[in-house]
């Protein structure tokens, strides 16, 4: 397709821009039937069909499938889960644990052969997952402490004397109510998004590079070669995201639970 | 690429989300968890709880193990103390047996030794009193004999021979 436009367009490299992030519909005219959606329901069959077979003869001696489900589970049941929330986590393992699957798969989808897209560079699904997040974690501190008392915590921090609360009142409020969930999207978003139009400034500049002059033609493995080194860094990016988005809704949901806030 | 063009001048700003994303993003990742919740959660803690309670298990009976073998232990020592202590009374009541025998012993051995002592001393005594007697009668016979001879007298009363040498050993004692 892109081939086709440089034809069309006759010369001069095109940049990728956010346009790029607006994919066809893979049939018909719908909404629903693009690449993002697809890749968001295919996630959702893999990741459940392969921690069923995981854990479905699940053992105290674990089969090698076993161990690597259980790897994944017990890292966030443990490292993020039981680190983070304390004695309660249970109540929120498998919540942190989809959350943690679903984001990990769509972002490393970016860089799967032929799949080529995070899913998560679409801002609606980290919408989606941080309004998710904000409601999970203040209805629980709703349930825990009462809507007053609660709302009381986040307003009048205990122990700060009274005549900060002029300025710490509206930040607070700010903080649990707009930039939680906003930093928490768009943290997502924005590093998916930004990864992806990096890869594309790469392979595709590589791409045009090929069809210049013949100096320029030399110069184009380089651009390739970082392009495949920006794919390891993207990797880590994409897993270090999933971790990040999960241990803050873990640290949300803490602090919604703790006595003090 | 019609499209890339059409798109492209119809929504630019990547930050307005899509709506039939967000209803998909909703309806997947809520069937995610429940699926997770439902069907994998359950299994992996089962197979924690299984391992936790194994190892757990292996501990006791490791602690178990021990403490019967510090129990075992502490029977041994005492019994082996026991068994000393034992010892050492029987040597002791060996010591005062062995002690309270040669005592004895030689208790017997001087009793033993004074009686054959005293029945020499008696038998001495019967013999030279038997010897004084039969020497006194030889003495007698062979004197009067000799005096006899000498005298040329004969003596062969027996009376007055037997007053003669009474005579004669009276004034041999008192000449003494």
């Amino acid at each position: 397709m892109r081939k086709f436009a440089f034809a069309e367009s006759g010369e001069g490299f095109v940049p990728p821009s956010t346009a790029d992030f607006n994919l066809p519909p893979i049939f018909g005219d719908n909404e629903f039937t693009t690449k993002p959606i697809a890749l968001v329901l295919l996630s959702v069959i893999l990741i459940s069909v392969f921690f069923i077979i995981a854990s479905r003869k699940a053992s105290v001696v674990p089969s090698k499938l076993q161990f690597a489900g259980e790897s994944v589970y017990a890292f966030v049941r443990n490292g993020i889960g039981q680190e983070i929330i304390g004695h309660e986590f249970m109540r929120f393992v498998p919540f942190l644990f989809s959350l943690f699957t679903f984001i990990i798969t769509n972002n490393v989808f970016g860089i799967v052969p032929l799949l080529q897209f995070p899913s998560m560079s679409h801002v609606a699904f980290p919408y989606v997952l941080a309004l998710i997040s904000f409601g999970v974690f203040h209805y629980v501190g709703i349930k825990k402490h009462g809507l007053g008392k609660y709302l009381k915590g986040i307003a009048f921090m205990p122990g700060v004397p009274k005549a900060v609360y002029i300025l710490l009142t509206p930040i607070e409020i700010a903080t649990f109510f707009l930039v939680r969930p906003l930093t928490l999207s768009l943290r997502l978003f924005a590093n998916m998004f930004a990864g992806h139009l990096l890869l594309l400034v790469f392979i595709l500049g590589g791409e045009h590079m090929l069809s210049g002059a013949i100096g320029v033609k030399l110069i184009a493995p380089f651009a390739f070669a970082f392009g495949i080194g920006m794919t390891f860094f993207e990797f880590m990016v994409q897993c270090l995201q999933a971790y990040i988005f999960t241990l803050l809704t873990a640290l949300f949901i803490a602090g919604a639970l703790a006595d003090e806030h | 690429m019609s499209f890339r063009i059409s798109a492209a001048a119809e929504e630019l700003n990547p930050l307005v989300p899509h709506t039939s994303e967000i209803i998909v993003g909703f309806i997947a990742f809520t069937l995610l968890y429940l699926v997770l919740r439902s069907k994998v959660v359950p299994m992996f803690e089962k197979a924690f709880a299984a391992r936790t309670e194994a190892i757990q298990g292996g501990m006791e009976k490791a602690e178990k193990a021990q403490r019967d073998a510090q129990v075992a232990l502490e029977q041994y020592t005492a019994q082996l103390s026991d068994a000393r202590g034992e010892a050492q009374k029987i040597r002791e009541e060996a010591r005062v047996q062995g002690a309270a025998i040669i005592e004895d012993l030689r208790g017997k051995a001087q009793e033993e030794a004074a009686r054959i002592t005293a029945a020499a001393t008696a038998s001495i005594e019967a013999e030279r009193q038997q010897a004084i007697t039969s020497l006194r009668n030889e003495v007698g016979s062979l004197a009067t004999e000799l005096a006899s001879k000498i005298v040329g007298e004969a003596l062969d009363d027996q009376v007055r021979q037997s007053r003669i040498v009474d005579r004669f050993l009276d004034d041999l004692e008192k000449s003494k």
